[in-house]
């Protein structure tokens, strides 16, 4: 899959467990966290439905990898 | 029913058979059919003054559905009477309607949220207490944990917080229960209410049962469910109104501590800031290590500082033994 199709799906799956993030509002390399209000529960969804798209199994340890939206998209990529 | 003879909206004359219904023991494939005699027209009756309003069953359900107030729809049946396709004009845009929900929502959770903490402030005399606890094991136990699991089977440190908590309370009854009628009602077991902050605003803090009893992964799976149905507005109302203490976990938002008002008519909260490494002195050598200060706001009708001081204590040793929670 292409970077775009895979960005599309982050961003979907953000959605769902924000629906009130602006995409245009998101820049790529500032901490999605710092951006968006995720606790660790919404985080946990967040990534076991990134998961469940891409077969990743996504260990706890690389978590800290996966800050920013474009690294997140590096990842699955 | 055997058939149904005539549709719902449609409109026909009085004294039309509407449907067919079949007595007890009888069989739609071998029931006889009885002749239904076609009825004359009827010209409609001119519209009478009525005082009761028309409303047929269809329009009326039709109505309920949607949310619809009948008060407003004008009818365009005989008598004036409130037809389904009258019912259907008045239909709010679904967004629009879930806006109106949502902002109706919110403007009661707030003034509910203002009843309760009113009350507290008013009628609890609360203490505070709170006791900066190291995390490095529970940190490392975790950690090791969650490695050995797939992601759909890991674990939040909040679950660890929350059996911690409850198993404290076994003993230290007087933190947990209520304060009714003039005196503290302690429960033996430890339903406890988790603070969840929902996105609209507001916050909710139902109860997840018998946290005591139940294992890391039952409480994982417990919590998980919880915050997803408190967000989607599906909790049930046992889990709303019998929590029978509070904790709440303000650590996301990256606070130090966190010092709660009590939701009465519960007699203490307990709060955990963010676990962070922070400078540690462990047998006299300054070191670096994950801490978080957690709290208690307790009623001192029910109990008192040497007491609490005793639980945050209790809590802060069962979290040196994350294996055994």
């Amino acid at each position: 899959m292409d970077r775009t199709a895979i960005r599309q799906q982050v961003l979907a799956e953000l959605k769902r467990i924000a629906p009130e993030l602006e995409e245009g509002e998101l820049k790529e390399d500032r901490p999605l966290r710092d951006q968006i209000d995720l606790d660790s529960m919404d985080w946990l969804n967040f990534l076991v439905a990134l998961h469940e798209r891409s077969g990743k199994e996504i260990p706890e340890s690389e978590y800290k990898k996966l800050g920013t939206l474009s690294a997140i998209v590096d990842y699955l990529a | 029913m055997r058939e149904q003879l005539v549709k719902p909206g449609e409109t026909v004359p009085v004294g039309t058979t509407l449907a067919l219904l079949l007595a007890p023991g009888e069989d739609a494939a071998t029931a006889v059919r009885p002749r239904i005699a076609p009825l004359r027209p009827v010209a409609p009756a001119a519209a009478a003054p009525s005082a009761r309003r028309r409303i047929s069953p269809a329009a009326r359900k039709h109505a309920e559905d949607l949310g619809v107030d009948l008060e407003k729809v004008q009818g365009s049946g005989p008598q004036a009477a409130v037809t389904v396709e009258d019912v259907e004009r008045m239909k709010v845009p679904a967004n629009e309607q879930k806006e109106e929900i949502e902002k109706a929502r919110a403007l009661n959770m707030r003034s509910a949220i203002a009843a309760a903490m009113g009350r507290s402030k008013r009628e609890i005399p609360h203490y505070y207490l709170s006791e900066t606890v190291p995390m490095l094991r529970a940190s490392e136990w975790l950690a090791q944990e969650n490695a050995k699991r797939p992601i759909t089977g890991r674990l939040l440190m909040a679950v660890l917080q929350l059996k911690a908590v409850a198993l404290a309370l076994g003993k230290f009854p007087d933190l947990n229960g209520f304060f009714r009628d003039g005196a503290h009602v302690p429960s033996a077991a430890a339903h406890v209410g988790v603070a969840i902050s929902l996105r609209q605003g507001g916050l909710v803090a139902p109860a997840i049962h018998d946290v005591q009893a139940k294992s890391l992964d039952e409480l994982m799976r417990s919590l998980s469910d919880l915050v997803k149905r408190a967000r989607a507005g599906s909790l049930r109302s046992s889990e709303m109104s019998d929590p029978t203490v509070t904790v709440t976990n303000l650590g996301e938002g990256g606070v130090e501590s966190v010092f709660a008002i009590i939701y009465p008519p519960q007699v203490a909260i307990v709060g955990f800031g963010t676990i962070a490494e922070r400078p540690w002195v462990h047998a006299g050598e300054l070191r670096v290590a994950p801490t978080v200060v957690a709290s208690l706001a307790a009623d001192h009708r029910a109990s008192d500082g040497h007491r609490g001081a005793l639980f945050l204590a209790e809590i802060a040793r069962l979290l040196q033994e994350p294996e055994k929670l």
